[in-house]
């Protein structure tokens, strides 16, 4: 199932390697089928892997119940059915490595190091959330644990991503940035704009393209004349692959050899891990336009509970080990939603707080119905 | 004191920063090789290098996010977006982005940047290059817009935005790349948010900010002259924040005003100034507030509809005795 396209760089480019690293010549694009083994990993992060999955699973049905209950407000889209990509993923990434993503975004600020409490409290609109209450389940940010946004206009983070990336290229660090997406972006201007320039200019980025099948109810192939989406990096030079994201330990695979390869050359990259939405767009979307057979494959494709079922096949988990797991996630869990429902709300007197970083002369602190003079 | 053009003064702060500060970097279109296209950045490439003077794709809305995600991270970036009328490809990034990193992030992060982007009609560009659109910007919390009309201010602007924490859009305009003006050997940063009374004056307020304010001080100073007429100008310098006191304080003293603007007039900036007159002055006022802005039409390419479609020196000095007609002025 590969796919090959040969990349000719300019003779010299590779100078322009911040480390040296030379560029190879080649370029491919392939597919990686899932179901790797589970030899190489540890038991230990397997059941890490399992606790996270599970914890981003559980995290997710109570931020829907959050929504019901009016806790939570504004959109509410949720990670359900993609918790082996986001676990794979953020299992790739050094705490010093950095993230952008979109707005599907609560697993991975979870699974980045955040605290599920503070999560929750943004979710709440509370001052001890990742955004202070500011930003909301679109737009989440931590600034210790390499979170550097969640964002909620498709295809937005993509130029931010790459600006990341060029200032550790300006600086010789080797950090890494990770630029997560959904299948829908990539139809759109910012992401053939910063797949061009993430390679012209040699920035450590891995591009990964969350494609679930679905861009709220438009399918991959009602959007996308190429459907095959890790084969658009070839029109950049860039090496790009397929990994099944229903299976965390592939994801993790794909995504660390990625991951390295960009901290070692430079060099960014792009992966493309399938996986199935559970639910609808957000938490409001009945998704209505699924067909059963679709909606089904998504049920049957979980990737919670084939892990779980993996992990007690091969041994590395008993039921009692698993169920011992879960329950101090549901604690976790419940937790968080008892810090975010106990953490203050912030009040109208900062409102005026957070418009400029630099304090400026005549900043406008009108209210609706203040006069101007 | 040396006279040197608005051009020296952009170029000569861009290089005394670069020095300054290892952090501030140009991105843009045409500006190292090419050396800009209105050769504000001349010789900055081969005194910088690449890494600091970075030539882009054409990618407005690439390579000004790149600019945000780089500033995010600690960076001063200063992009030249090569006109104004460009700027709409990056506008997702401007202002969905550039100006939400402090507030919607709650303060953690903020995006150090300037976007240098002249304006301005008159040199038969035709209906896509000759905007004056910097309204879009002003309009929106989060953004800071200032406009300088002399080398000095575009100096001590410039400066000021480049130090600023905050995404400084930074206006210039093509017709006054060449004018001359006198500039201090030391300049400081100038304060963002604050217009200046650049003439004194007792008869009529006359307000403007970039090219216009030029063009009110000649008018003045020719009125001043010929007719005895006393106009104070007042340069707005800065689009956001508005500095409505000193509009204000200006027209309760000479009881009228007119805003001279490039932009149109519907919505335009000069709507905003004359409501704020109207909450801070709408007792001192003798007359209605003028407005001098450009017919509201794509503008033409042929030279003389595009002469009748934009505000000129002509066109305000008219504006400004129609309305001493109405105050009652007697000369």
């Amino acid at each position: 199932m590969a796919e090959t396209a040969t990349r000719t760089k300019p003779a010299g480019s590779g100078s322009k390697s911040r480390r040296g690293g030379s560029r190879s010549g080649g370029s491919r694009s392939q597919q990686r089928r899932g179901n790797t083994a589970l030899g190489s990993e540890s038991p230990e992060t397997l059941r890490e892997y399992f606790r996270q999955m599970t914890l981003i699973r559980r995290f997710e049905e109570r931020a829907a119940q959050g929504y019901t209950q009016a806790k939570v407000g504004g959109y509410c889209h949720l990670n359900l059915g993609e918790e082996a990509t986001v676990v794979g993923l953020m299992s790739s990434l050094r705490g010093s490595d950095y993230l952008f993503t979109n707005y599907r975004e609560h697993g991975y600020a979870i699974a980045k190091g955040i605290e599920p409490g503070r999560v929750m409290a943004e979710l709440y609109g509370r001052t001890t959330g990742t955004s202070k209450g500011l930003g909301g389940s679109m737009h989440m940010f931590d600034t210790q644990a390499g979170l550097l946004g969640g964002y909620g206009i498709v295809g937005g983070q993509l130029p931010l991503a790459t600006g990341a990336a060029l200032a550790i290229d300006y600086r010789g660090g080797d950090q890494v940035v990770m630029c997560q997406m959904g299948d829908g972006t990539t139809n759109i201007g910012a992401f053939h704009e910063s797949m061009n320039i993430a390679a012209l200019w040699n920035l450590p980025v891995v591009f990964v393209v969350v494609n679930n099948h679905l861009g709220m109810g438009t399918t991959v192939e009602m959007a996308s004349a190429e459907s095959e989406l890790y084969k658009r990096a070839v029109a950049y030079r860039m090496h790009g692959e397929r990994v099944d994201g229903n299976d965390v330990v592939a994801v993790n695979e794909a995504a660390t050899r990625l991951v390295e390869h960009a901290r070692g050359t430079g060099e960014p990259a792009m992966l493309e891990a399938v996986s199935h939405r559970m639910k609808g767009h957000s938490v409001v979307d009945p998704a209505k336009y699924r067909s059963s057979e679709d909606a089904e494959a998504a049920r049957a494709a979980d990737p919670v509970a084939a892990f779980r079922a993996r992990l007690i096949a091969e041994g590395v988990l008993d039921e009692d080990g698993a169920a011992e797991i879960e329950k101090a996630v549901q604690a976790d869990v419940d937790a968080a939603v008892a810090f975010a429902d106990d953490s203050p709300h912030p009040d109208p007197s900062t409102l005026f707080d957070y418009t400029y970083a630099t304090p400026v002369a005549n900043d406008s602190r009108r209210l609706p119905a203040d006069p101007v003079f | 004191m040396a006279v040197i053009t608005y051009r020296q003064a952009l170029h000569d702060t861009l290089r005394e920063e670069m020095l300054a500060d290892e952090n501030v970097f140009l991105i843009g279109e045409e500006i190292g090789v090419f050396e800009g296209s209105y050769k504000i950045t001349a010789g900055l490439l081969d005194e910088f290098g690449h890494k600091r003077v970075r030539d882009t794709p054409i990618a407005e809305e690439g390579f000004v996010g790149a600019a945000v995600g780089a500033a995010m991270l600690g960076l001063r970036p200063v992009v030249e977006l090569m006109t104004i009328n460009f700027s709409l490809l990056a506008l997702d990034q401007i202002v969905n982005h550039a100006a939400k990193i402090y507030g919607m992030f709650g303060g953690q992060c903020s995006a150090p940047m300037v976007l240098r982007t002249p304006g301005g009609g008159g040199q038969q560009l035709g209906a896509t290059h000759s905007q004056n659109i910097e309204l879009y910007y002003a309009f929106v919390p989060g953004l800071k817009v200032v406009a300088p009309s002399t080398p000095a201010d575009a100096k001590a602007l410039l400066k000021a935005a480049i130090a600023d924490n905050d995404p400084v859009l930074f206006l210039e305009n093509l017709a006054l790349y060449n004018t001359k003006g006198e500039v201090p050997d030391e300049v400081a940063p100038a304060e963002i948010g604050k217009a200046g009374v650049v003439r004194e004056g007792s008869d009529i307020t006359v307000i403007g900010y970039s090219r216009m304010a030029t063009v009110a001080t000649q008018v003045a100073d020719r009125l001043q002259q010929e007719e005895g007429i006393s106009a104070e100008v007042v340069d707005l310098r800065s689009l956001r924040p508005l500095d409505r006191e000193t509009i204000v304080e200006s027209v309760r003293k000479t009881g009228c005003a007119v805003i001279a603007e490039d932009d149109w007039l519907t919505y335009g900036v000069g709507a905003e100034i004359a409501a704020s007159i109207s909450d801070g002055a709408f007792d001192y006022l003798d007359a209605p507030v003028r407005r001098v802005a450009a017919a509201e039409v794509p503008l033409p390419y042929a030279k003389p509809l595009e002469r009748a479609a934009l505000p000129s020196a002509d066109s305000l000095t008219t504006a400004v005795h129609q309305t001493l007609e109405a105050v009652g002025h007697r000369r």
